[in-house]
């Protein structure tokens, strides 16, 4: 194909401002994350040596103008985490199913508390113990990361404050 | 001619209309109704199941009669309903004080498989004392969530591993047996405690 010189040079005006908005966009994802979310009010509860998988709830609150999407878990303390969610249905029965990732409008928070949302911690490697800590990282879509101390209350514990 | 036909179709519209009636109460009252499905559960005096409680001991429905029970279905593997409910249950007991001595306390577990008598004693020791766990071979457990009317389904997750759905209220009888209403999960204690004193009778 044959262009004028007046039209190449417009075709490279518009590469190179491609490239730019795409550098600024990438970067925009990258600094839209963690800064922006909060994590407040997380706790646990304490477990009965490591076969039985246990829980942990926070709120999540996207402080940031862009929506946020929280997407993986991670922690030292546990092989596998993941958001789990807890359904009752009109006649009672309760289920429990992975919550699949979770998006947090601009200025929205997000609450894990019990019989909702929550941290289903799998696989313990070591015991929860009342009066630990443990950490735990949230990873959102855009690669942003966000680690929490979670504070281990004890095992019939039903908020932060108990 | 005209007054015959107008009769006749009168007829007609009455034997229609009194079909359609016919039709209509033998499909809701009459022998072509579906058969009533039960929500409450039984009397405990209609119930059969035999079960092991935490301390080894045989249990069954008649070990509840002569003083009013709660009693729930769960199973210790389950991370966020079971242990908030038996907190509940707890905080409940302490707000009754005296008369909670007066209850049977009983966490049937759905999941017989990992709750052993033993798994339950480590289990129901970290809530109230008055808590007892109950645990027994799968179709005793069956037929005692049949009797309440209740449900359970074991559901597979990810690996070899799985999770159990079950009806999650706390069922209240009285002292004779005769249930008396249920506690739904996320009822608040304000709500809760007032039907626990109805079974007790107060």
């Amino acid at each position: 194909m044959r262009y004028s010189n007046k039209t190449r040079q417009k075709l490279r005006c518009t590469k190179v401002l491609t490239m730019l908005l795409m550098v600024t966009s990438l970067s925009n994802a990258a600094l839209a994350d963690s800064k922006d979310v909060v994590v407040e009010g997380a706790w646990s509860r304490a477990s009965i040596s490591v076969n039985r998988p246990s829980t942990a709830y926070m709120t999540v609150r996207n402080t940031g103008e862009d929506p946020v999407t929280l997407t993986s878990l991670e922690t030292p303390l546990a092989m596998k985490s993941t958001i789990h969610k807890t359904q009752i249905d009109v006649n009672g029965v309760i289920s429990m199913r992975p919550s699949g990732e979770i998006l947090i409008a601009s200025g929205q928070s997000v609450t894990l508390k019990p019989g909702g949302l929550h941290v289903m911690l799998m696989k313990l490697q070591k015991p929860m113990k009342q009066g630990d800590a443990f950490s735990l990282t949230l990873n959102f879509l855009d690669g942003g990361q966000v680690t929490v101390d979670i504070p281990i209350l004890s095992i019939a514990a039903r908020g932060p404050e108990s | 001619m005209q007054r015959r036909r107008f009769l006749q179709y009168g007829a007609a519209g009455v034997g229609a209309f009194g079909l359609m009636l016919l039709v209509g109460w033998w499909r809701v009252d009459g022998p072509g109704a579906p058969e009533p499905v039960e929500k409450w559960p039984v009397p405990l005096s209609a119930m059969e199941f035999t079960l092991t409680d935490h301390e080894g001991t045989e249990v069954g429905p008649d070990t509840l009669l002569g003083r009013p029970s709660m009693v729930f279905f769960g199973f210790t593997y389950c991370p966020d309903v079971c242990p908030t409910t038996l907190s509940d249950i707890s905080s409940w007991l302490h707000e009754l004080g005296n008369d909670a001595e007066r209850l049977h306390i009983i966490f049937i577990t759905i999941d017989p498989e990992r709750d052993t008598a033993a798994a339950m004693a480590r289990y129901v020791e970290n809530f109230h004392p008055s808590i007892r766990g109950w645990t027994g071979p799968e179709y005793q457990i069956a037929s005692a969530v049949k009797g309440f009317r209740a449900y359970y389904e074991k559901v597979p997750t990810e690996g070899s591993n799985y999770t159990m759905d079950h009806t999650a209220g706390v069922f209240l009888f009285n002292a004779e047996g005769r249930f008396v209403t249920v506690i739904d999960y996320h009822e608040t204690r304000e709500a809760a405690v007032p039907k626990i004193r109805r079974a007790l009778g107060l």
